[in-house]
């Protein structure tokens, strides 16, 4: 008995504060998503409807809120794969024992994680430019038409998702790094008296040792690609023709440009279980994968 | 705010020397962030006494009850007389029948035009109606070709369409803006002009962040009208070339049958209900809307005065390119004034969008946008409904 009130007595700072910070907010959201908060009663609170789930059930009608959706979606779902491929792939260069001033490198290729986005996006702004850009001026080198990166709905997310990956991928780069430093040598050595060729020997025994940081760093990526915010708040403003417009960007829009904090709270719940699904069906897959 | 922000620290020594008993601090905010900030401001209890607010933003501040009426002390005013500014950007003021706010300077729209690539293309002067500019438009397009255009219109920018339809005799919201009025056969006739520019390729269809400098490429000749406000007088005589500087002008806008209405934009000047300084912040806004004021304000930031004794200065009366101005505020009509309103255009914008874009036909844009401006507009209709002044 006095050891449990020990143990709720070390606890408690940490737990105020997840109350404070964490279950009061949550909790308040929730009640706010409930109703149709919005600048009439912030004016006066006695304009304030209770609207019960009326503010999920508009959103579920919304065109709008269904193309953010289906564009964060694109987002996930190709922006995760080449993210997690494009950090596995410079750890295995930078890790290799042929790799030249790896120190070097493991630093630049870490350095985009920890520029300022705003500065990053004045640059890639110009690199994307249609007529003056270093990138179409490289396609036409390979006879590539300049593509309108940024005013053409249909480029304006892969532009988008090339520089969250570029922006990104150190980050997993090095969480894969130390996961490579721990696999056993031996077990190389080992495959190699056996005669195993390279690629026998990534799939069979890095993939295979890396499993469980592949599954944190894709659960860690997948939620944090869900949240795109930044890259087309500085890019695009969600444009053109809304062709950038991400769950979150949606939300940001609904609650702080146009005070429907209702509405915009509803959201943040809306793509909480959004996020909850898919990770859950990944650990799912990874249990299943592990179990054959 | 901006720039104002900035320059109006050079107005108050004078203003200190009238009232040496009144201490005033100056607090800046960028034009980016003022909304969000005000609001915020609203929100913690920490308005400012006297602001410099959008005349736009003043239907939001007043749904919000944070807005002094100021109808009392005009009227014991003498520094400040009504008739003496021009009627459209008083009225952005009205809400209800109170007066809320005293404009400061204007901001409206019109064209801004390469007079030689004009001439080249048979045209002595800028066009008075939509047949005219077409006329226009299409000419100078045969002339420069399909990599030129006759007219920049920025796709993410909602103003000549707004322009466009503010134009028409029907208003944009009707039953006491309960409604959206997208409908009209006027407005149809608006999106309908605007979606033409694009389909004849007088405008490319093109965002404003994708020209990266749009004084030199009208210099270039990329396009021969701009749309835009006064603050590109000063732009452009700035940024083209002295051999380039008799190739542009300004002119009103064109109007659907004769010299048409623009918006009345700009800001104006209120003093917040929380204020404890009142009577203070009255006198300070009286000086700041002395025509002598105003002149010097106009000489250090270009912004325009709306008051007709002000525009009787030399400095401005002199002035060629704020000649069209001058003349287009006797035509500017305000923008339906419900706190919804940004939300509105915004939407406007986006439905115009993709009616240049091919994807709605006018038709269809027109009865989307207002089937989503009902929707925006459902909780003041209830409030209206309950007898609550939103």
């Amino acid at each position: 008995m006095r050891v449990g009130h020990a143990g709720w007595a070390f606890a408690a700072p940490a737990l105020l504060i997840i109350t404070v910070f964490f279950f009061v907010p949550v909790l308040s959201a929730l009640i706010v998503s409930l109703t149709d908060f919005d600048l009439y009663a912030l004016a006066d609170i006695r304009n304030l409807r209770f609207v019960g789930l009326d503010n999920y059930r508009q959103l579920l009608h919304a065109p709008q809120f269904w193309r953010a959706v289906a564009n964060t979606g694109y987002f996930v779902a190709v922006g995760v794969p080449l993210s997690l491929a494009a950090s596995l792939a410079s750890a295995l260069l930078v890790n290799s024992r042929l790799a030249y001033c790896s120190a070097f490198f493991r630093t630049a290729l870490f350095a985009p994680v920890v520029t300022t986005l705003v500065a990053v996006a004045v640059v890639w702004r110009y690199l994307l430019h249609t007529r003056y850009g270093l990138i179409n001026y490289a396609l036409a080198h390979v006879g590539i038409h300049p593509i309108d990166w940024l005013g053409d709905p249909h480029w304006a997310l892969p532009a988008i998702i090339l520089l969250a990956v570029w922006k990104n991928f150190g980050y997993n780069m090095v969480i894969f790094m130390a996961a490579l430093h721990s696999i056993p040598v031996d077990l190389y050595e080992a495959a190699r008296l056996d005669g195993a060729s390279r690629w026998q020997e990534f799939g069979r025994i890095t993939l295979p040792m890396l499993r469980p940081t592949l599954l944190l760093v894709s659960i860690l990526t997948v939620a944090g690609y869900f949240q795109l915010f930044a890259e087309p708040y500085v890019m695009t403003q969600g444009g053109p023709l809304q062709s950038t417009v991400s769950v979150l960007y949606f939300m940001y829009e609904e609650g702080f440009k146009w005070w429907n904090l209702g509405s915009a709270s509803a959201v943040a719940f809306l793509l909480f279980l959004m996020i909850l699904a898919v990770t859950a069906l990944q650990v799912r897959l990874a249990r299943d994968a592990q179990a054959r | 705010m901006g720039r104002e922000g900035a320059v109006i620290a050079q107005l108050l020594p004078e203003f200190t020397k009238l009232h040496p008993d009144i201490e005033v601090r100056i607090q800046q905010l960028p034009w980016t962030a003022a909304h969000q900030k005000l609001l915020t401001a609203f929100a913690g209890e920490a308005t400012p006494d006297l602001c410099q607010l959008g005349n736009t933003w003043i239907p939001e501040f007043v749904a919000l009850k944070a807005l002094e009426p100021l109808d009392q002390s005009l009227a014991r005013s003498t520094a400040v007389q009504a008739s003496d500014y021009f009627p459209g950007i008083w009225d952005t003021n009205i809400i209800g029948g109170t007066l809320y706010g005293v404009p400061w300077y204007i901001d409206t729209r019109l064209l801004f035009y390469r007079r030689d690539l004009l001439a080249q293309a048979g045209f002595a002067e800028p066009p008075r109606t939509w047949a005219e500019w077409s006329r226009m438009l299409a000419a100078i397009k045969a002339l420069v070709g399909p990599e030129r255009y006759g007219v920049l219109l920025p796709l993410n920018e909602f103003d000549t369409l707004l322009v466009l339809s503010i134009q028409q005799p029907e208003p944009l919201l009707r039953a006491d803006g309960r409604y959206g009025n997208f409908r009209s056969a006027g407005f149809h006739r608006a999106l309908g002009f605007y979606r033409e520019i694009f389909q004849r390729q007088w405008a490319p269809p093109v965002d404003s962040t994708q020209i990266s400098n749009v004084w030199n490429e009208l210099g270039r000749g990329y396009f021969s009208f701009y749309i835009s406000g006064p603050w590109n007088i000063g732009e452009f005589t700035r940024r083209l070339p002295p051999q380039q500087q008799d190739t542009w002008m300004t002119a009103p806008m064109p109007g659907p049958d004769g010299p048409g209405a623009s918006i009345a934009g700009g800001a104006s000047l209120v003093i917040f209900r929380r204020s404890r300084h009142k009577a203070e912040a009255w006198l300070l806004l009286e000086f700041l809307s002395s025509p002598q004021t105003q002149k010097r304000f106009y000489q250090l930031t270009g912004d325009l005065p709306p008051r007709r004794s002000t525009w009787r200065a030399p400095e401005l009366a002199g002035n060629l390119y704020a000649r069209a101005f001058r003349e287009q505020l006797e035509r500017v009509k305000p923008q339906p004034k419900v706190p919804e309103w940004e939300r509105i255009v915004t939407d406007m914008r986006l439905m115009a969008e993709r009616v240049v874009h091919g994807d709605l036909s006018v038709e269809e844009g027109a009865r989307d946008l207002d089937r989503e401006v009902d929707a925006v507009l459902q909780k003041r209709r209830w409030l209206l409904d309950r007898g609550l002044t939103p």
